[in-house]
Formats: structure tokens, C-alpha cells, sequence
């Protein structure tokens, strides 16, 4: 998310395609301000000499929690359904969507 | 100007196992909607996902199978979109360390034997089932959450009949280590298709064109035509080949453009920070090697020196697994191996189509199957009995020798008895048997039947004939 002067720039305008966010442009501004500053603030990493070191991905030196092929109870349809804002014949019931 | 064709194709697997990919809900494709669901694959607040090791071990057999190298270290990363199918607004995926990496598939006979290379395997979990109606979209959850895995093959392929060989051979393999069922009418394999057209004299691949999601071999095969004819037109009127998603529409047996490359999805991958890593040692893999089936090619070439079988035989019955564990459990009861085949290939085979049922269903079993060829071997029954007797142990199971024995099916080689209804064949039509000294050869075989016949079809028809042949000859 660099641009070409260097500094840090994050595109909210995309970031909103992209998270489905509907925002005006007073808000987009507002955001524009605020994540920039936060990336410049993280920017400060690179000024460190990180050479030969791994990033790091996980807290702990810990791998394979896993768990059996086992049936488990979940929820009941009831329970799934209360959540949905409809349903229709047991199904989630959604304005058409056609991707 | 002549051009050539590329072909990738990246195949989704749902693999057979008895829960999810990250929580315990049960998998069935025949439950009413939303009714194998809980917090975690319906994407509630706080819920944590957890591996199922089973996937893990599918994924690595499958891996060992298709020549992969298995990745020690392998981990899960989130791929962010939104779209209804998907609870999390992310589907948790394997974006830059999958388990399995390179490996193949062999297409083509003989000397044209070529390999499709797979550039990797990765493990996800499959998106909700979307069913579209008039005016809404209604979504059942059971689906989601299904470990999927995706073969992601090279561009190696050159024609739709590449692509069917490559996807056939494929799934005998994913079936043969009892991965996935692959059962096509259930969406158990499919299969998002690349393809691009170049000219001959270029070395650089063309635009390439990405039709989604296409469940059926006949389908791909016919999106794969008419999309090489489209890019190769547009190619031959001098115009270039947009980078998009096409859809394909089986009605019209058109593609039709869905997204271009502009609009392409960003999908933000980065690691997903509610899963440990995966990390396999020398002992896991070696283990599960060793848990592998025969892979279908080689046990093809087994049958073929071990029973010396010939080269169609081999192919029929290592079509299917359990055919060939069938015919190899029937030999190993001492049967005669090209007879077991024969009558697999020809009888088996008809009822098997013809009643719909499964192999591992029916009561036929090697034991009665390998009495009944002895019988026949021994010449203690006739083939037309065997074959009665053949349909009925297939409906209804039961020993061969105990319902010849308890029936009397035996066959007549009883030369006494069978003298005395040939005498009295030839007897009692003279103009045949002077038809069958004239020379007419079917003469005989007229006189073979009423001796059957007279025997009740018990009579060794080759038994019959000859003794038939002395008495018209006088002796």
C-alpha cells in the first residue's frame, strides 16, 4: 500500500468495494486519516534490521491440534433458524444473489 | 494458421469422511436443510475451528497416489470474500504452504502414455448450497464446511478429450484409495476449467479464460468445445481474447462472460490465525503410504501377468475396485481366472446394470461364485443350467452344489442313458438324420436338442452330439 512518494497510503475507497461498506465521503476521509496514521505507526517496523529473521506467524511453537473423525451434536434447526432474518422450507431465505 | 490449446483445470474433491472440516457436524447429503450445522461452520461469534485429522490423512493419501511430495510444514490461510455461502465472510483455505505440491496424472495409451502435471493440492472447506428461486436465494448450511480438496493441475492438457482422460483417470485414483466417492450428480467433484487458445508459432500461452464450477465430465467437455472455437475465431479475425470468468450455460451450450479481469477478486489472503500449522514426520507419511491401495494402472498390469489375463479383460474389471477384489477373491477359491472373468465381464456385469445394485450388495458371493464354475469345470452342470443357476445365486444367494444335488440339475453324462434318447432320436427322425448324411450340418443340432430334450436339458450336449454321429453312422 505504498505509493509512489513513499509514504504509507491505504486505498479506503477499494477497502469499501471490497468489504461491502456503503460509506459517504466526509466518513471515507474521516477513515482515510486515521488508517493511514496506524499504518505509518506499524511503518516504524521497517526501520528495524530484521535480517535472517523469520516472521512470525504463531505465538507458540505448537503444531497438529487436531481432532477425530467424531459426529458431534451442533444445533438444532430451530436454533440455526431463530438467527435468520427468514427462512423458507427449512432454507435460509436471502434476496436473490446470481454470481 | 494453425493454434494450439492449453488446458488447466482445477478440480474440487469433497473427501469422504464421517464429519466437517473444522467442527464435528455430520456430513449427508440426504438431511433436510440446516440441520447438520453448529456454531463453527455457522460462522458464530467466538467459535473456533479445529482440524479433522482424517481430512489431513485423505489429502496426504491422495498426495501419495497422484506422485506429490508432501509438504512437512503446511498451514491454513483465510480467503476474504463475501457472498452468502460463506457464514465467516471468509472460507478458510491453504494459500501459500498446501500439503501436497507437483505429482501427475498419466493419460493416453501405449507409446502416447503423456503426463498431466499437478502443480499442487491444497485443503479448504467447501461454501453453503445456494438453490435460487423466482424472487429470493434460500441457503442450506449442511454443505458447508465440507473438507474439499483442490487439485490444481498444469496447463498440460490440449483437447477436451485430454480433459476427460485426465479426469477420469483422476477420479478411478481418488476412488481406488477411497478418498472421495466422487459422485458427480452430487456435486462430490467439480471442476473450474482454464483454458486458452494460441498460435502454433508462439511460445507464450495465450489470455486465458476461467469457466467456474462445472460439475459434469459432459458439460466440461462441451464448454471446452465451444470455448476453443470462441477463442480460436476471435484469434482468426485478427481481434484478442479478453482475461475473464465465464459461466457456461448448458441450455443455450454457451459461455457467457461473468466477470473480467478488471473486476477480478482480492481476496486478501493472510495467515489464519485460529489454526496451528500442520507438521507431518517421516513416520505419519510413511504410515499412511502404507495404508495405500494398488494404484489402478499397475494392478492392470498385474492382472495381466498374474492371471494372464489379456489386455481388455484387465481394463473391464479394474474399472472398479471392488470388480476386481471380487474377481481376485473368486480365483483365489480356485477358479480358473479367465473363466471368472468371462463370466464377470458378461453375466456380472448385465445384472449389475441391469438391477442397479452394488457389488458389495449382492448375494452372489467368491465362495458360491467359484463352486459354480467348478460344477461347470467339471462338467457336473451344462452351461445353460450354470447360467439359470448363475441368476439365481445372484438374486437370491445359496450353495451351487446343494441346489443341483437337491433339484437334480446335474447333467446326464451317463452314456447309458444318453445312448437310449439318441436311439430313439434318430429313430424316430429319419429324414433329418438322412439330411445330416447329406451333408446339412445344422441337421445335427436339431437332433442334439430333442436329446436335450428328452433329457430335460441335463444332457452333455458335446456328449449327445457324438453319440448321435454313431448311431446315424450305424455303430
Amino acid at each position: 500500500m505504498d505509493n509512489e512518494n513513499g509514504t504509507v497510503h491505504m486505498d479506503v475507497e477499494r477497502i469499501c468495494e471490497l468489504a461491502h461498506f456503503d460509506m459517504t465521503s466526509e466518513e471515507m476521509s474521516e477513515y482515510q486519516d486515521q488508517l493511514d496514521r496506524i499504518l505509518e505507526y506499524v511503518e516504524m517496523l521497517r526501520q528495524l534490521d530484521l535480517d535472517g529473521i523469520e516472521p512470525t506467524m504463531y505465538g507458540q511453537p505448537v503444531a497438529n491440534n487436531f481432532r477425530e473423525d467424531i459426529v458431534v451434536p451442533g444445533l438444532t434447526h430451530d436454533e440455526v433458524i431463530r438467527n435468520a432474518p427468514d427462512q423458507a422450507n427449512g432454507e435460509i431465505k436471502v434476496p436473490k444473489v446470481v454470481e | 494458421m494453425k493454434y494450439l490449446v492449453s488446458i488447466g483445470l482445477e478440480t474440487h474433491v469433497q473427501l469422504k469422511t464421517r464429519t466437517k472440516m473444522f467442527c464435528g457436524c455430520l456430513l449427508s447429503t440426504d438431511c433436510p436443510p440446516n440441520t447438520n450445522v453448529c456454531p463453527v461452520c455457522m460462522g458464530l461469534p467466538g467459535a473456533l475451528p479445529l482440524m479433522n485429522k482424517e481430512a489431513i490423512r485423505k489429502t496426504v493419501m491422495s498426495g501419495l497416489m497422484l506422485g506429490c511430495s508432501i509438504n512437512k510444514y503446511s498451514r491454513f490461510d483465510r480467503k476474504n470474500y463475501f457472498y452468502p455461502d460463506m457464514v465467516k465472510n471468509y472460507q478458510i483455505s491453504q494459500n501459500t504452504d498446501p500439503l501436497c505440491i507437483g505429482g501427475g496424472v498419466d493419460i493416453g495409451k501405449g507409446e502416447n502414455i503423456r503426463r498431466v502435471r499437478i502443480n499442487h493440492i491444497h485443503l479448504e472447506e467447501d461454501a453453503a448450497k445456494i438453490n435460487h428461486y423466482d424472487r429470493h436465494s434460500g441457503i442450506d448450511y449442511n454443505r458447508c464446511g465440507t473438507p474439499l480438496m483442490e487439485i490444481v493441475s498444469e496447463p498440460d492438457m490440449h483437447s477436451s478429450s485430454d480433459a476427460m482422460e485426465y479426469l477420469t483417470a483422476l477420479r478411478q485414483i481418488l476412488v481406488y484409495a477411497g478418498v472421495s466417492d466422487c459422485n458427480l450428480e452430487d456435486g462430490n467433484m467439480r471442476s473450474d476449467v482454464n483454458v486458452s487458445v494460441r498460435p502454433e508459432t508462439s511460445d507464450r500461452l495465450g489470455t486465458k479464460v476461467e469457466i467456474k464450477n462445472m460439475n459434469t465430465f459432459k458439460g466440461i467437455c462441451a464448454a471446452l468445445e465451444f470455448e476453443i472455437d470462441r477463442q480460436t475465431a476471435i484469434l482468426k479475425s485478427g481481434g484478442s481474447v479478453v482475461q475473464e470468468t465465464r459461466r457456461w450455460d448448458g441450455e443455450c451450450g454457451e459461455t457467457f462472460s461473468m466477470r473480467t479481469k478488471e473486476n477480478a477478486h482480492d481476496y486478501r489472503y493472510f495467515p489464519e490465525p485460529d489454526l496451528l500449522p500442520v507438521m507431518l514426520d517421516d513416520g505419519t507419511i510413511e504410515q499412511w503410504r502404507s495404508e495405500l491401495p494398488e494404484l489402478p494402472g499397475k494392478k492392470r498390469e498385474r492382472f495381466k501377468t498374474q492371471y494372464s489375463l489379456p489386455e481388455y479383460d484387465a481394463g473391464v474389471l479394474c474399472a472398479q475396485l471392488p470388480v476386481a477384489a471380487f474377481f481376485e477373491q473368486t480365483v483365489q477359491r480356485g477358479a480358473a481366472p479367465k473363466s471368472v472373468s468371462n463370466w464377470i465381464m458378461t453375466d456380472l456385469l448385465r445384472l449389475l446394470g441391469q438391477t442397479g445394485r452394488d457389488i458389495s450388495d449382492i448375494p452372489l458371493t467368491p465362495d458360491s461364485f467359484a463352486s459354480l464354475l467348478k460344477l461347470v469345470d467339471s462338467k457336473s452342470i451344462n452351461t445353460p443350467t450354470a447360467k439359470e443357476l448363475f441368476e439365481e445365486l445372484f438374486e437370491k444367494g445359496g450353495e451351487p452344489e446343494a441346489i443341483v444335488k437337491e433339484r437334480g440339475l446335474g447333467q446326464v453324462s451317463d452314456t447309458g442313458a444318453i445312448e437310449e434318447f439318441a436311439a430313439r432320436v434318430v429313430a424316430e427322425n429319419p429324414k433329418v438324420a438322412a439330411d445330416y448324411v447329406g451333408g446339412k450340418a445344422p441337421a445335427l443340432q436339431y437332433l442334439v436338442g430333442q436329446v436335450m430334450k428328452l433329457s430335460r436339458g441335463k444332457a452333455n450336449p458335446q456328449m449327445a452330439a457324438e453319440i448321435i454321429k454313431r448311431k446315424i453312422a450305424g455303430e
